[in-house]
């Protein structure tokens, strides 16, 4: 099954099988959202808790879905805890940028390849750590969905952050 | 009796490979592979007879009617419809289905009227009465089901009380479930309701037979039954056809346009607006043929026993680790498996069978109501035709194998 260890990289294993942040948190205060994977039935929940200085001090991931989904959003939730919500922005972006290169590769419009090299740009200056790992999602296209979940999800939950203070 | 054994080469796809593996295809509940004799038919309808039916005086447009006319005949036949009249065509099952809610449900139901569905059924069978329910406040109610896959008929007479109409699936396309139709039907005549069927998973299967069954409409899909896409079939007994109003309006469904009005065609082009799919009619015509050919009481025979084969040989194989939902005995149900593996996602489990050529599909099979009922947010589903073999099923059983092992702990 080698082509499979592209996607199945040992790290996303683990954190499939021992997902970090995994909870509640008690909302409010902190924020919850929730996101959907239609197609799969896949679900997130996001619990989010930011300070009054704009820091993440807290965040706690609930639902269910498959081991792309459920390990990419438990690598988010260690990336971007103690992280002031700039950072966490500048991450998404930086995720999205490494899972979007791909869209523009095979055929996106123009805008969105420009997206994509915009993005690639972001990739570049930001460091993604044990997120690179989720690189080889972009060869199975179908799963790209299950990894952008969780992080739609927390996007929507600054947002919501934002808007409480 | 029994299937020809070289009925695997008169399907061109399953001639394919998938990642340098042989196609071991098993999403037949989803659509159908099809048969050489399917796309040979349509392919010489276009290089033939190609023409706009029922307006042209030339040659090839009388034989291009003919051909759609033919067609609607033989699927007469096929669920010994006593009048070829009484077959619709429509895009697919959806669109019958909506077709029913739409034309029939407008005439009859209004608020305060119930009309009765179950838990088991497919989003098709689930919406388009929602949306009428949303409109005009009618009232859905649903027949349970029962944690070994089956209908929960125990309440049956009081949920049933009252109704205008029950819309029951034939077969469930997630548990495989064979319901009880006829008996369905007599209790719904009793109670002065019509009963109409989702057929979309019985017909391909099954010896179908509209008047043994009793029952007043009948939705099914070409694609799931070796046919082309882009053509359904809504069945429905004459009188009742008559009574409806149409559902689309536009060509062909009339008889004359004033400023003032119109009026309808006559049965069934009353509900067929628009230029129809004669190539898609034709293809399913040559699909019936092809089925029929076969034998449906051979094709039944054959999936039976594949069934007993494939229950025994994942549980055999995979023991404990996998729970396969819907009845447990093979003469019960069709040739469809949702199962569940330990600690491994349906999505996962899909894209590593895939790897060996296994196409299975995962997720919630449009029939959430379902699906929650069970308790599980997504299932993997494999679900055989014709054209499967012991072959296929050990090829699952040993990707399942390989597949739980990657992902133990
Ligand atoms: C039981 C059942 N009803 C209806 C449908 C809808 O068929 P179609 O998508 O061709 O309209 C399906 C297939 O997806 C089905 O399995």
């Amino acid at each position: 099954m080698s082509s499979l260890d592209d996607l199945y990289r040992e790290v996303i294993l683990d954190h499939y099988r021992s997902p970090r942040n995994r909870g509640e948190l008690p909302a409010p205060p902190a924020v919850r959202t929730e996101g959907f994977n239609p197609l799969c039935g896949d679900e997130v929940v996001v619990y989010l808790q930011v300070n009054d200085e704009g820091t993440i001090d807290a965040i706690a991931i609930g639902g269910q879905g498959c081991s792309i989904s459920q390990s990419s959003a438990s690598m988010m939730s260690a990336a971007v805890k103690g992280k002031t919500v700039a950072e966490a922005r500048q991450l998404i972006r930086a995720f999205k940028g490494l899972m979007s290169i791909h869209e523009g590769e095979i055929g996106g419009d123009g805008s969105e390849a420009e997206q994509g090299i915009a993005a690639e740009a972001e990739t570049a200056t930001v460091a993604l750590g044990d997120l690179e790992a989720l690189k080889g999602v972009v060869k199975f296209p179908v799963r790209i969905k299950c990894a952008t979940l969780s992080w739609n999800t927390l996007d929507q939950a600054l947002t919501e952050a934002d808007s409480q203070d | 009796m029994g299937l020809p054994a070289d009925l695997k080469s008169r399907f061109p796809l399953l001639q394919r490979t998938v990642h340098d593996q042989p196609i071991r295809y098993l999403d037949s509940a989803n659509t159908s592979q099809k048969p050489q004799a399917v796309i040979d038919a349509m392919s010489r309808y276009y290089e033939t007879i190609n023409a706009n039916v029922h307006r042209g005086s030339y040659e090839i447009a009388v034989q291009a009617t003919d051909a759609l006319e033919n067609a609607r005949a033989k699927i007469a036949r096929f669920i010994n419809a006593p009048d070829p009249r009484e077959v619709v065509f429509t895009k697919n099952a959806t669109e019958a289905m909506n077709l029913l809610a739409r034309a029939w449900g407008s005439a009859n139901l209004g608020a305060g009227d119930a009309m009765l569905i179950s838990e088991m059924e497919h989003h098709a069978n689930i919406v388009p009465w929602h949306m009428l329910a949303a409109e005009r406040g009618i009232e859905l109610r649903w027949i349970p089901v029962r944690p070994d896959g089956h209908l929960d008929l125990t309440e049956l007479d009081r949920l049933i009380d009252g109704v205008k109409l029950v819309s029951v699936t034939a077969m469930s396309n997630v548990l495989g479930t064979l319901n009880d139709v006829r008996r369905l039907a007599d209790a719904a005549h009793a109670h002065g309701a019509l009963i109409a069927v989702d057929g979309s998973q019985f017909v391909p299967h099954r010896a179908t037979d509209v008047q043994g069954m009793d029952i007043d409409f009948l939705a099914f899909t070409g694609h799931k039954l070796l046919g082309p896409t882009g053509i359904g079939v809504l069945w429905a007994r004459s009188e009742i056809l008559e009574a409806m109003p149409p559902f689309l309006g536009g060509g062909e469904m009339i008889l004359s346009v004033t400023k003032e009005g119109f009026t309808t065609n006559e049965i069934p082009w009353k509900f067929e607006a628009g230029t129809p799919m004669v190539a898609e009619a034709v293809g399913l015509g040559a699909a019936v043929d092809f089925l029929t050919d076969l034998g449906m009481e051979a094709i039944q025979q054959h999936e039976t026993e594949l069934t007993a084969y494939t229950l025994r040989t994942l549980n055999e194989r995979l023991g404990e680790r996998i729970t396969i939902h819907g009845p447990s005995e093979p003469g019960q149900r069709g040739a469809v498996f949702s199962f569940v593996l330990e600690a491994v996602h349906p999505h996962d489990i899909a894209q590593v069978l895939d790897q060996s050529g296994v196409c299975v599909r995962a997720g919630h099979h449009c029939a959430k109501p379902l699906l929650s009922t069970l308790g599980i947010p997504a299932s993997t589903r494999a679900s055989l035709y014709v054209y499967n073999d012991e072959s296929d099923i050990d090829a699952l059983a040993e990707a399942l194998d390989a597949c739980s092992d990657y992902f133990a702990l």
